[in-house]
């Protein structure tokens, strides 16, 4: 087991080296961020100054290893646009797409996961079709025109919810967050459920797939003929053998989630990272770039490795070994 | 003596697209309390599908649609879902062909057992692991206070057939059906098992059908055997009778074709041609298109003939002994 864990974290590192070398040398041949910062109008002086107060006229090689060199005191860098550090940056939004997307993921899994089971507990029932046919739509309509009927519905016609933006905001312990207020909840389950409808589409077929296949398996049959009822079944039998993909997707999602909610947050207005992102690469602002996306890889790879560890509690034939 | 399991006329159809299909047709057997009744044919004779249709757990699009099943007296043809499933592991239980398959893979063996026995008997989980503990004892599986605590895919094969052969005990059901339960196992493993089935249904007293293809297990296991071919039994009577005096030429052909029964060297005699498709059976007996001793007569429904209580559907009977 602590073989296991020093190996994922040795692999994790490698990842997290590759994948910010690759989003260096991306990001530095989008373009030249000193064009869009200062005015065109400005002397070469000035222009040239500017550049070497932020090395960019050092070789890249140099420019990267600069950059790791302050990674590692803790400095990701400062923000070209708000002249502030990127953590504190990143930090002040993280806590908004982090409500939203557990809303919206565990609306998903609450509703889509018992839903799929039934559609799959009774696959040619007509609750079952229309279950069906409501997943397909939950991932084949496209995400922000869903936002905006939403939006028309409940905000500007019916009035119940308000249109965007983010609530009022309580602590709970050092953080700030929506959800400890019902004005913040308000404010937050339109964006949530408009996230959510990809993710349950995916998690009821996922289920009723699973669900499907269970129920003909022979250690079902053999629950059956040993007189146990079809909820002990269910919940007994099936339920453990079918959450072992789901744990996998839901971390996928969960993660995917985290780092590109941008359109609904868009359309909602909602002050999360997704929408520091485009941002950001509107305006060129390279610290901010590159330190989301090592964010965004860490936190890939840590899901990742929590899935690994779920997996292995719940199926007993996974084994964790190290160094592999 | 009232019969453990009493099958009249069990008759089990399938809907396809190419129309009905009697997979189970007219199917009738007695077994006694203590005794073992082997049930042979060829794969795709219908007789798991018997198995299966005994303990009501047909899935759509099969149908039992008549016959009665008496076990212990009591119809399970009769009885409402609820009740059927009562009596399902209780007074009836099953063991299936494929031990690796049968046992839930992600639950412990104690998990799995617990849950068996506390459906039908309210107890707690500890005096149920107890209970458990002394059907792994039963079948002979060493150190079974550690077994519980193991996962299926930590035991081998025979130990998970001798497991799921434990859960079929946990109840002392009067009648258990096994349908292929030791085709998979090694030989050795399978002579073991069949040694303890026979001792349990001494002990016991429970009435076990055991379901194979193998007539060579059968012939050393079972008291009286029923030989399907293509949905129907055409042969039934006591052991000694079938195997030592087989009057149906399907019988007589699956005797010849045992390799051990022949000396070294011969040429095995085989039955030709391949089992019919149940969607398209031949006129009259099933078996003529095989059988050496098919006449025109065959066409028409064979009758059924009996003598000392070996009954013979066929039109041109062997001799027998």
């Amino acid at each position: 087991m602590f073989g296991y864990l020093v190996g994922r974290l040795i692999q994790a590192m490698m990842v997290v080296f590759v994948m910010s070398v690759i989003v260096f040398v991306g990001v530095y041949a989008i373009g030249n961020p000193i064009d869009v910062m200062i005015d065109p109008g400005a002397s070469q002086e000035i222009r040239e100054n500017l550049i070497r107060q932020y090395g960019f006229d050092q070789p890249l090689w140099q420019q990267y290893f600069t950059f790791v060199g302050n990674v590692f005191q803790g400095d990701l860098g400062r923000s070209m646009v708000y002249n502030i550090p990127v953590t504190s940056l990143v930090f002040s939004r993280l806590p908004a797409t982090l409500e939203l997307v557990l809303v919206s993921v565990g609306i998903a899994t609450l509703i889509g996961v018992p839903a799929g089971m039934y559609a799959g507990y009774r696959p040619n029932g007509i609750p079952a079709k229309l279950i069906m046919a409501l997943s397909v739509l939950g991932f084949s309509v496209p995400t922000f025109w869903i936002g905006m009927l939403l939006i028309m519905g409940f905000a500007v016609n019916l009035g119940w919810l308000p249109s965007g933006g983010r609530g009022e905001v309580g602590h709970v312990l050092w953080f700030k967050t929506s959800l400890v207020t019902s004005d913040g909840w308000a404010h937050v389950i339109m964006p949530a459920v408009n996230l959510s409808l990809f993710k349950m589409g995916l998690m009821i077929r996922l289920t009723r797939a699973g669900m499907v296949e269970a129920m003909g398996t022979d250690y079902v049959r053999f629950a059956r003929a040993q007189g146990l009822p079809d909820r002990q079944i269910v919940f007994g039998h099936i339920m453990r053998n079918i959450s072992i993909p789901l744990v996998t997707v839901f971390g996928l999602e969960l993660g995917s989630t985290l780092a590109f909610a941008v359109v609904t947050e868009t359309v909602f207005n909602w002050p999360g990272v997704g929408k520091l992102i485009i941002d950001s690469i509107l305006q060129l602002d390279r610290p901010v770039m590159v330190s989301y996306l090592v964010m965004v890889v860490l936190l890939f790879v840590m899901i990742n490795l929590v899935v690994d560890l779920i997996y292995a509690q719940l199926d007993p034939r996974v084994r964790l070994k190290g160094g592999s | 003596m009232t019969a453990a399991l009493d099958v009249k006329g069990l008759t089990t159809r399938f809907e396809t697209r190419a129309g009905h299909v009697t997979a189970v047709n007219d199917v009738s057997f007695a077994v006694q309390p203590g005794r073992i009744m082997g049930l042979v044919g060829e794969s795709g004779s219908g007789k798991s599908v018997t198995g299966f249709s005994i303990l009501g757990l047909i899935d759509a699009p099969g149908e039992v649609t008549a016959g009665a099943v008496l076990v212990d007296g009591v119809d399970l043809r009769q009885l409402s879902t609820e009740d059927l499933r009562k009596m399902r592991g209780r007074k009836v239980a099953m063991v299936f062909q494929d031990p690796m398959m049968t046992l839930n893979p992600v639950l412990r063996v104690g998990d799995q057992m617990t849950m068996a026995v506390r459906v039908h008997q309210p107890m707690s989980k500890s005096d149920a692991l107890q209970h458990a503990r002394k059907a792994l004892e039963v079948v002979g599986i060493p150190s079974p206070a550690e077994r519980l605590k193991a996962y299926p895919h930590q035991l081998s094969g025979g130990m998970r057939q001798r497991v799921a052969i434990a859960m079929a005990l946990l109840h002392s059901p009067s009648v258990i059906i096994a349908d292929e339960a030791t085709t998979a196992l090694d030989v050795s493993i399978q002579g073991q098992i069949l040694a303890e089935v026979r001792e349990l249904a001494d002990e016991t007293g429970a009435a076990i059908v055991w379901i194979t293809h193998d007539l060579a297990v059968v012939s050393s296991l079972a008291d009286d055997i029923c030989v399907m071919y293509a949905g129907r039994i055409v042969e039934r009577g006591t052991a000694e009778q079938v195997i030592g005096g087989p009057r149906h030429p399907y019988t007589q052909g699956l005797l010849d074709s045992i390799p051990a029964r022949h000396e070294p060297g011969r040429k095995l005699p085989q039955i030709p041609g391949s089992t019919p498709q149940l969607s398209r059976l031949p006129e009259g007996c099933p078996f003529q298109p095989r059988c050496p001793r098919a006449t025109d007569l065959c066409r028409t429904e064979p009758p059924l003939d009996v003598r000392d209580g070996q009954a013979v559907l066929c039109h041109h009977p062997l001799e027998g002994v």
